[in-house]
């Protein structure tokens, strides 16, 4: 018999409705699952009586032929970037532990209106800067994949929602939130063999979300299949007034329209994609990619995005400046760590609170962006970055008179050993240079795993739409997921 | 470009964050390089481009000017904003003394 923690989304729902099993079983058998994993370190914080309780709501309404919500019976992880009430939410910071909201963030309350249950709070880069989970101050996500090779070499699960993307690669949850900055929900996706979409910004709610860069972070939903994150996504999305920029917009029924028969649909390929001495297996991939949409019925055409090459320069000028300004909030005062040695003052309890509750990789981007926001750097930095950007926004439009979706690689490599890279900032930056240029301008972004490298590591293909086509999105990463038929797993180490 | 250690004490002075001399002479050489990397934006010619200020068009909304609107972002609830306080004493968020 197929073991309930193997099912994903649409099938412990549609399991559930029928009686094939109950809700309460379900979440036993995941929560059982998440106990076991603790080697992986996905989590920070385990929920099970959250699932439990979410579960006997379930199976109550069931019985009493009450309609189920379209995630009933359904227990996910939540990034440990989402408030949540009564449970801790750190942002996998120092200076956040010990933080329990009195309140419930828009999107995670969505979920449990749909009849989710929540298995835990997921581990993150702190403050979701990072691009491989290992600067979390709860320590290192480990990624459950591991080369091919026999060796127990641990592998980052990519970052920043690492937690997640490990957690669904190794069955610990069928589903998670992520949030995506400049690939934080695509990269992590692609390393482990999931899927992930970062939806429109302003699709999903930033209400009751820890905040990185507002003009980039949106929320978006992970799985082990295009289905399962067109239902999840359908959950989280909608108009909230308690954000500013929250579209106003109705929240199509993308999992029901799902089509992967792409006639007269144009694909895009980006020849600024292609780098210099890129990973054989990559190109190999996206190759692939394009051969399994031709067969889909979509016509393929040679598109360029001129200034993708300074999107990232952009990003880590943007991204810097706002997280300077937002973190500014952590001061020792209304929540979180204070550092006060006696006899100090004001100021020096900020800096003393800020210098102990931060990250090196958090304070490294906090001055970055105090630097390029500084008076006489404003100009030179801030706004030319604004302007360069759009240019990038500009690109895309341009590519939309030609092609309706663009297919890319959603990195430049497969996931590397933890510590292999963190010595090096830069390196580790140049990670997103795929999935940054589509935050920059705010557009639907999908990554799907596209097939294993040499190393048995799963490589991911980045689906690129129009703002609020993630139909067109979900339509063309369908496609390819029925012609990967990726089935590859994780062998269980842990 | 080069970054000294005192410009980057400078900077985090104004991000009211304490560092050792340790910290400053293994930042300012990481900050050198990255912000070496970001100056190729320089060489885009944005004469004729205005920044970006919305990443998708939306209007500014107004919400109705009504006491409590929203029970999560309303008043009345002193007790929850100062829960997670370090130091909340009679209602208020203590901080260290401010004025001799």
């Amino acid at each position: 018999m197929t073991q309930l923690t193997d099912l994903g989304v649409m099938a412990l729902r549609n399991g559930v409705a029928r009686g094939d099993f109950t809700a309460a079983e379900v979440a036993n058998a995941f929560n059982a699952a998440v106990a076991e994993g603790g080697a992986l370190n996905a989590f920070i914080v385990t929920t099970p009586d959250h699932a439990a309780a979410a579960a006997a709501r379930v199976d109550a309404d069931r019985a009493a032929g009450k309609p189920l919500g379209p995630l009933a019976g359904v227990p996910i992880g939540m990034k440990d970037l989402f408030a949540t009430r009564g449970v801790q939410t750190t942002a996998a910071s120092a200076i956040l532990e010990g933080f329990v909201p009195p309140y419930e963030s828009t999107v995670s309350q969505r979920l449990w209106d749909a009849g989710a249950g929540m298995l835990g709070k997921l581990n993150l880069d702190q403050f979701a800067m990072g691009s491989s989970n290992e600067t979390s101050h709860f320590g290192n996500v480990v990624s459950p994949w591991r080369r091919s090779d026999g060796g127990e070499t641990p592998m980052s699960p990519g970052g920043s929602s690492g937690g997640s993307s490990a957690a669904i690669a190794a069955r610990l949850c069928p589903a998670a939130t992520g949030t995506d900055t400049g690939g934080s929900i695509r990269q992590p996706a692609a390393f482990t063999g999931i899927c992930g979409i970062k939806p429109t910004y302003g699709r999903c709610s930033r209400w009751g979300v820890v905040a990185f860069a507002s003009s980039l972070d949106q929320a978006g939903p992970m799985a082990r299949s295009v289905e399962d994150c067109a239902v999840m996504l359908e959950a989280m999305a909608g108009f909230d007034p308690k954000d500013a920029t929250s579209l106003d917009e109705p929240v199509p029924q993308w999992s029901a329209a799902l089509d992967a028969d792409l006639r007269g649909l144009k694909v895009g390929v980006p020849c600024e994609y292609r780098r210099e001495g890129m990973d054989e297996a990559i190109v190999a991939v996206w190759e692939q990619g394009k051969a399994w949409l031709r067969d889909a019925g979509a016509q393929l055409v040679d598109i360029s995005l001129p200034h993708t090459d300074y999107a990232l320069p952009a990003y880590y000028i943007v991204a810097p400046a706002e997280a300077s300004s937002n973190l500014a909030r952590y001061d020792g005062v209304r929540y979180g760590l204070r550092e006060a040695p006696a006899g100090v003052g004001l100021q020096e309890m900020y800096a003393a609170t800020r210098a102990a509750g931060f990250g090196d990789e958090v304070k490294r981007r906090i001055l970055i962006g105090t630097y390029v926001l500084s008076a006489g750097f404003y100009d030179a930095y801030y706004t030319q970055a604004q302007k360069v950007r759009t240019l990038v926004a500009r690109d895309f439009r341009n590519a939309w008179a030609e092609c309706d979706v663009i297919l890319a690689p959603t990195t430049p490599t497969a996931s590397f050993p933890l510590g292999s890279l963190s010595e090096d900032p830069l390196t580790m930056y140049l990670n997103d240079v795929f999935a940054v240029p589509a935050s920059l301008a705010g557009l639907p972004a999908m990554s799907v795993p596209g097939g294993l490298n040499p190393d048995g590591l799963p490589l991911g293909l980045q689906i690129i739409g129009k703002p609020l086509d993630e139909q067109g999105v979900l339509n063309a990463g369908l496609a390819i997921e029925q012609r990967a038929g990726f089935t590859a797993r994780p062998q269980r180490w842990w | 470009m080069s970054v000294t250690s005192e410009e980057v004490a400078r900077v985090a002075r104004l991000a009211r964050v304490r560092m050792s001399e340790d910290e400053l002479a293994r930042l300012a050489p990481e900050l050198s390089k990255i912000l070496d990397w970001v100056e190729q934006l320089s060489r885009v010619d944005t004469s004729a481009v205005e920044p970006m200020t919305a990443v998708i068009p939306n209007r500014l909304r107004l919400r109705e000017d009504v006491v409590d609107a929203d029970p999560d972002t309303g008043g009345g609830r002193r007790d929850d904003v100062l829960a997670n306080a370090p130091a909340a004493e009679h209602g208020f968020f203590g901080v260290p003394k401010v004025i001799e």
